[in-house]
């Protein structure tokens, strides 16, 4: 038993020093104004400010919007791996693009999208004219989706490599068409994987800030970009922190919401 | 997965060894003794020959540190520990380090080649008498546009950037008191301002500029000019001119209603600790021939009126980087303006953002 509490103590320390003490701290600082005095104006400011509560929304509708383009993406394609004789060969190859630093990624793009870039180069080679590719809403999304990919098909993909092949024989057997086997058996089996995949990318979609900025020319802003500008520009550390405690409570909403609600022994709806 | 761990042990190995020698060969440089002198300065804004001269000229041995923006550099100094010997603030960060008591005062019997200076950038309002400063470069906020797709007389004004057929095509720099400092500009009104309903009318003003705004970015504008990707961008005329030498289509205006002029400073912290180093230092590049091989090497404008003549007559007469008499007396210097105004300009700068 004394052995188990040394163990632990990594673990505390960690938990401790990275992960509670910072949270006290923003939600601390977030109770300060710009001239150092304790305030509760920077949450009165938030929930009164049109524009900070716009800035909210726009950031859950985008990145819902990215969310769910990823999973449209990311099922069909997790399901198809698993059939594939080399899968792990072919997930390999899907997850290889995560070990290239995410700043060069979002720069590549520029260089595919700018003006001069290879994709108006092709349409203006097809006859439909160069158009306006960087910063705009699309872009942003399609980079934001891009990048986040690989951690919704992963989720995906051990779910279904968990299920077994006898359920679906036996979803066969029992009379089942595949859109039956697949409505009835196989999502709700696998549906633990995009909760996963759904709660991995929400969240760090929220406070996307260097693609709005790179990518969407800050016409795209989110709740990222504002504590970016707060804490490097305005110096205004308590605005945010206090956007900092707002995209903290998000996160729980998001895992309350996305919680694992099988019981044990239970029917599995 | 041995091997691995092997490789990673040599890597990390050979890393500690050469920190090592390093860390004992910088030890020897500073145990030289008092021949020292500690720049902390902005990334390559210095000639390095002129490093080299100066080391020839007089035996000290210089340490040169480099920082990328003001308040990392303010906040450094402010925590003590250092002992940097000169450092380059711009104009409204000498203001706030000289009310911090972080600078030392300058002793001007020991600064004979200050004469050289041009007495329209000396005696500022972000450091009367140069009490704490020696102007190091100045320059302006204007306006780049590429000859591919406009025309010089259609942006010669800032008013002109508000005209419908720029359409989404310019770049603004993601800074508040720029750009509504620009939008003051164009309604008569000082970029100091601290009146509400002058700033809100600025702010009113700018929104009806997003329609003609491509992108709010920073450093990026210098890549996307040079790449042609937008026809105008707001920007600062130390970054123009970087741009202008990548792309021969950039040209830059300063717009002769008025706009930002800005100085970088060489100042003497209070924590220096070599300051014979210092005023020779400052000597050394208060000398004409010097402040223009600088001047010529980093591409921005020197305030030093004596080292004009040894500049290329290209340079020196060439009024995208030196305007004017006239325009210059309608440039205005940013004052360091109280926190809470601050916070103003930039909730109003981050309203315009929001608009779509």
């Amino acid at each position: 038993m004394h052995k188990k509490a040394t163990y632990l103590i990594p673990y505390l320390l960690w938990i401790g020093l990275f992960v509670i003490a910072p949270m006290a701290l923003i939600v601390y600082q977030s109770f300060f104004n710009i001239t150092g005095h304790f305030t509760l104006g920077n949450y009165e400011q938030y929930l009164t400010n049109g524009v900070y509560l716009k800035m909210t929304f726009n950031s859950i509708l985008y990145a819902l919007i990215i969310t769910l383009s990823t999973l449209l993406i990311s099922y069909p394609t997790a399901l198809l791996l698993n059939r594939l004789k080399n899968k792990q060969l072919w997930l390999l190859l899907i997850i290889l693009p995560t070990w290239i630093n995410l700043l060069l990624k979002t720069y590549a793009f520029i260089g595919l999208f700018s003006q001069n870039g290879s994709v108006n180069d092709f349409l203006r080679f097809v006859g439909l004219g160069s158009h306006q590719i960087l910063f705009t809403d699309a872009s942003f999304i399609f980079v934001a989706a891009y990048i986040e990919i690989p951690f919704m098909i992963l989720p995906i993909f051990n779910s279904l490599a968990e299920l077994k092949p006898s359920m679906i024989n036996a979803s066969r057997d029992l009379g089942a068409n595949s859109w039956q086997t697949f409505r009835r058996v196989i999502l709700p089996l696998t549906m633990p994987g995009v909760k996963a995949g759904f709660q991995a990318i929400f969240i760090p979609s929220l406070s996307l800030f260097m693609i709005t900025r790179l990518i969407g020319g800050n016409r795209v802003i989110t709740l990222g970009t504002a504590i970016e500008e707060h804490f490097l520009v305005t110096q205004n550390w308590g605005m945010g922190s206090t956007i900092g405690v707002i995209l903290i409570l998000a996160m729980f909403v998001v895992m309350y919401l996305t919680r694992d609600r099988k019981v044990k022994g239970g029917r599995i709806r | 997965m041995k091997r691995i761990m092997t490789i990673l042990i040599i890597v990390l190995a050979i890393c500690g060894l050469l920190g090592g020698i390093n860390y004992r060969l910088n030890a020897q440089t500073n145990a030289e003794g008092s021949k020292v002198l500690n720049i902390y300065n902005w990334g390559d804004y210095i000639d390095p020959a002129l490093i080299t001269k100066f080391e020839h000229q007089t035996g000290y041995h210089v340490v040169y540190e480099t920082f990328d923006s003001n308040e990392a550099m303010l906040t450094k100094i402010k925590q003590g520990g250092t002992s940097y010997d000169l450092t380059v603030p711009s104009d409204y960060t000498v203001q706030r380090m000289r009310r911090a008591k972080l600078l030392e005062k300058i002793d001007k019997s020991k600064l004979p080649a200050l004469k050289n200076i041009d007495s329209r950038f000396m005696n500022l309002s972000f450091d009367p008498n140069n009490d704490y400063s020696v102007p190091y470069f100045w320059g302006t906020l204007g306006i780049v546009y590429n000859d591919q797709y406009v025309n010089a007389n259609q942006v010669q004004h800032w008013r002109q950037l508000w005209n419908p057929r720029f359409k989404n095509k310019i770049m603004l720099t993601d800074s508040a008191r720029d750009m509504l400092g620009v939008a003051l500009i164009t309604q008569g009104k000082s970029v100091n301002t601290t009146n509400a309903a002058d700033l809100q009318a600025a702010n009113e003003q700018l929104i009806k500029l997003m329609p003609n705004t491509k992108a709010v970015v920073a450093d990026e504008i210098k890549m996307y000019m040079e790449q042609n990707e937008a026809a105008i961008a707001v920007t600062y005329s130390g970054e123009a001119s970087e741009m202008m030498a990548n792309n021969s289509h950039l040209h830059y205006v300063v717009p002769s209603e008025g706009s930002n002029i800005w100085f970088d400073n060489l100042v003497i912290p209070k924590t220096a600790k070599h300051k014979a180093a210092a005023y020779a230092f400052l000597n050394f590049m208060l000398q004409p021939k010097n402040a223009a091989q600088n001047a010529e090497y980093i591409g921005y404008s020197t305030p030093n009126k004596a080292a004009m003549k040894y500049l290329p007559k290209k340079v020196a007469d060439d009024p995208q980087f030196y305007p004017s008499e006239k325009t210059v007396a309608h440039l205005q210097v940013y004052r360091d303006l109280p926190l809470k105004v601050i916070g103003k300009y930039n909730d109003l700068f981050l309203q315009f953002k929001m608009t779509k």
